[in-house]
């Protein structure tokens, strides 16, 4: 026995080093028919690795004080070695990071992954999505630009909407009357703290529980309900190396697009780095756009295109927390006797098409005034994206579906 | 159904097309950043008529020796009004409630300010064709305006370079039209002339907005060209690897 082996050994007494590397790994049998769409959870684990280690060395130079903060980033970008690459990193990563998220559950609603026996992979899914949502909320106002400022203004008072407890609500999560030092401090420390720890665990607990019931695949095929002699699905195929090395394709791709903006258009335009938040915040000017960041435009769009009733915008606060309750729902909306697209009948893809353009639509409403027809094409749109998930439970139900094969197909 | 997807995407697509109106016409700044002669210019052009009631909070006057191919001597006897070490950040005397008193506002601090009026080449159109823009209005209290910052509160501090202009076409401008300006009293320079120091002062305001802007592109098609290559070793690996399944 060699020293390596025998320092394994003495781990796998006291560690299953072995047996977790076996069963998440070179023993986990994912089906052989992965697509292009499967590329992104593990995108989305190498941006949240990104993430964390570029803001580890942000937080090395950046200072979460209302007279320093925005003095601390122009600090990273000029005085410290590399800060501006790992600044821009951390800020195109943020973006990127929605990209990847998106582009995952778009695809479990193309395949169905949210449904039986998977709907905890989905539950836990969508509260990484809440936690990252509320992570890029959090870091949006450290920078302490205008769009900071006035951004969490904004958000923040959409809690003082709540009837009743509203305003103190409002009150006590600023720690102030107005978005100050006090806020800022706090929301750096969620940041920093509270929402990666959250984080890194519903990670966690994602991936066990998908490695618990085994991935589903672009025909939405059990590969578990055809077993070789051996014990293991004849359509499966070890992760490691197969995936690994796959996956290594799909990184390379991503990081070739992620450099471009990167070192070529870390701003995109004014979607990832908007003009206003090179203004220090300043509370007594209201930027003329307030608008957040595009990944939060198409909820923002569906607050906005509810009218204020009894002088209360509450329910259009109500309107976008239910635009994502409605996502947790999904596997049990969803009647279908089949997962995939490509077995279910014109109703299903013809609402989710419809479903994809309201969401898109209603992002792009968001960055826009609201007012006119801006207006109405964000309550239309609003309907729309609520019409996928009310009307799902009938539409699902008397879909033609195609027969799903025994075996997964290369498509 | 097909159709009906269209029609809601052109729908969406016509709307959107002509966002927020009331534009405002911007000359193209066309600045280059390698241009080092421009950019000694642009910062002369700036230490001498900007960084009195401006501030650059988040510059020091080292790095922009350094970038600008100046020696620590140089950036001293030439461009150091304010401070005596050339280590220090380029900020001023002036208090914000004396800018308040004097211009109404307080001036705002100039490091980041061609990234602040726009993205891309945004910014830099944005500065070049505000230098230009200013025009005689008695109504306001230093008796000019800008027609790119309406009612701006700073005077046209180049005026003893540009001269003053009339703006010709007021009504046409408001819609969005190109001003056309006629020129009432000569300044020092051309308007050829100050049409380049408006380019340099630009060049220079943009380069402090982000002073690696240049070794970030320098450094692009290095990280590019390497994943590019990893690329085909990658999917190499790949298909080694994935030749027995089917």
């Amino acid at each position: 026995m060699s020293m390596l082996e025998k320092t394994l050994g003495w781990v796998d007494d006291r560690f299953p080093l072995t047996k977790m590397w076996k069963e998440h790994l070179s023993e986990y049998y994912a089906p052989k028919n992965f697509n292009f769409w499967y590329f992104f959870g593990s995108l989305a684990l190498l941006v949240l690795v990104l993430q964390i280690l570029t803001g580890i060395w942000l937080t090395m130079s950046y200072k979460p004080d209302a007279d320093m903060a925005f003095a601390s980033v122009e600090f990273i970008m000029r005085d410290v070695e590399w800060g501006w690459l790992i600044r821009y990193l951390h800020s195109t990563g943020a973006s990127a990071f929605f990209i990847v998220v998106y582009l995952h559950m778009y695809r479990g609603l193309m395949y169905g992954s949210y449904k039986q026996p998977r709907e905890l992979i989905w539950l836990f899914g969508m509260f990484i999505y809440l936690a990252l949502m509320a992570e890029a909320f959090l870091g949006y106002l450290l920078p302490w630009g205008q769009m900071s400022f006035w951004g969490a203004q904004v958000i923040v008072n959409l809690f003082a909407a709540v009837p009743f407890v509203g305003p103190d609500l409002a009150v006590w999560i600023r720690g102030d009357f107005v978005v100050g030092d006090a806020t800022l401090n706090r929301f750096f420390a969620l940041h920093v703290i509270a929402l990666p720890i959250v984080l890194l665990g519903l990670v966690v607990a994602h991936i066990i529980a998908l490695h618990e019931v085994g991935s589903n695949n672009p025909d939405g095929v059990e590969i578990k309900k055809n077993k070789g002699a051996d014990g293991i699905p004849v359509d499966g195929i070890p992760f490691h190396p197969y995936y690994s090395v796959k996956d290594i394709v799909g990184v390379v791709v991503f990081l070739f697009f992620f450099a471009v903006v990167v070192f070529y258009m870390p701003e995109l335009g004014g979607w990832f780095l908007e003009k206003d938040n090179f203004v220090p915040a300043n509370p007594l000017q209201t930027p003329e756009h307030i608008v957040p960041l595009w990944y939060f435009t198409p909820f923002y769009a569906i607050l906005r295109a509810v009218p204020p009733m009894f002088g209360s915008q509450f329910p259009g606060v109500m309107a976008m927390g239910l635009a994502i309750v409605f996502l947790f729902l999904l596997p049990w909306l969803d009647r279908s006797p089949v997962k995939s697209i490509r077995y279910r009948g014109g109703l299903y893809k013809f609402a989710l098409a419809v479903f994809i353009i309201s969401f898109i639509a209603l992002g792009r409403l968001g960055t826009l005034p609201a007012g006119g027809i801006y207006l109405t094409l964000s309550q239309i749109f609003s309907i729309l994206y609520f019409a996928f998930f009310i009307l799902m439970p009938w539409y699902t139900t008397i879909d033609k579906t195609k027969p799903v094969p025994e075996r997964v197909t290369f498509k | 159904m097909k159709k009906i997807i269209i029609a809601m995407v052109m729908v969406a697509m016509s709307s959107l097309a002509h966002a927020a109106g009331g534009k405002i016409h911007l000359d193209e700044a066309n600045i280059d950043l390698t241009d080092q002669a421009s950019l000694q210019r642009g910062a002369k052009l700036f230490v001498n008529y900007c960084l009195n009631c401006h501030s650059a909070n988040f510059m020091r006057y080292n790095r922009m020796g350094k970038d600008l191919g100046l020696t620590d001597k140089q950036v001293e006897d030439n461009l150091m009004f304010t401070t005596d070490k050339v280590g220090n950040l380029m900020d001023v005397a002036m208090t914000t409630t004396d800018g308040e008193k004097w211009f109404g506002t307080t001036p705002p601090d100039l490091s980041v300010i061609s990234r602040a009026k726009g993205s891309g080449d945004v910014g830099a159109n944005w500065l070049y064709t505000y230098f230009r823009s200013f025009y005689v209005d008695e109504s306001r209290p230093f008796g000019m305006n800008n027609t790119v910052f309406k009612d701006v509160g700073m005077p046209h501090v180049l005026w003893e370079l540009q001269g003053g202009q009339k703006l010709m076409n007021a009504e046409a401008v408001k819609d969005g039209a190109k001003p056309e300006f006629a020129l009432t009293s000569t300044g020092s320079m051309t308007t050829e002339e100050y049409d380049t120091a408006a380019r340099d002062l630009t060049n220079f305001l943009v380069y402090m907005g982000e002073p690696s802007k240049l070794k970030r592109l320098a450094l692009g098609p290095w990280v590019l060209a390497f994943l590019v290559f990893f690329f085909f070793v990658a999917y190499a690996m790949k298909k080694e690897y994935w030749k027995d399944i089917h």
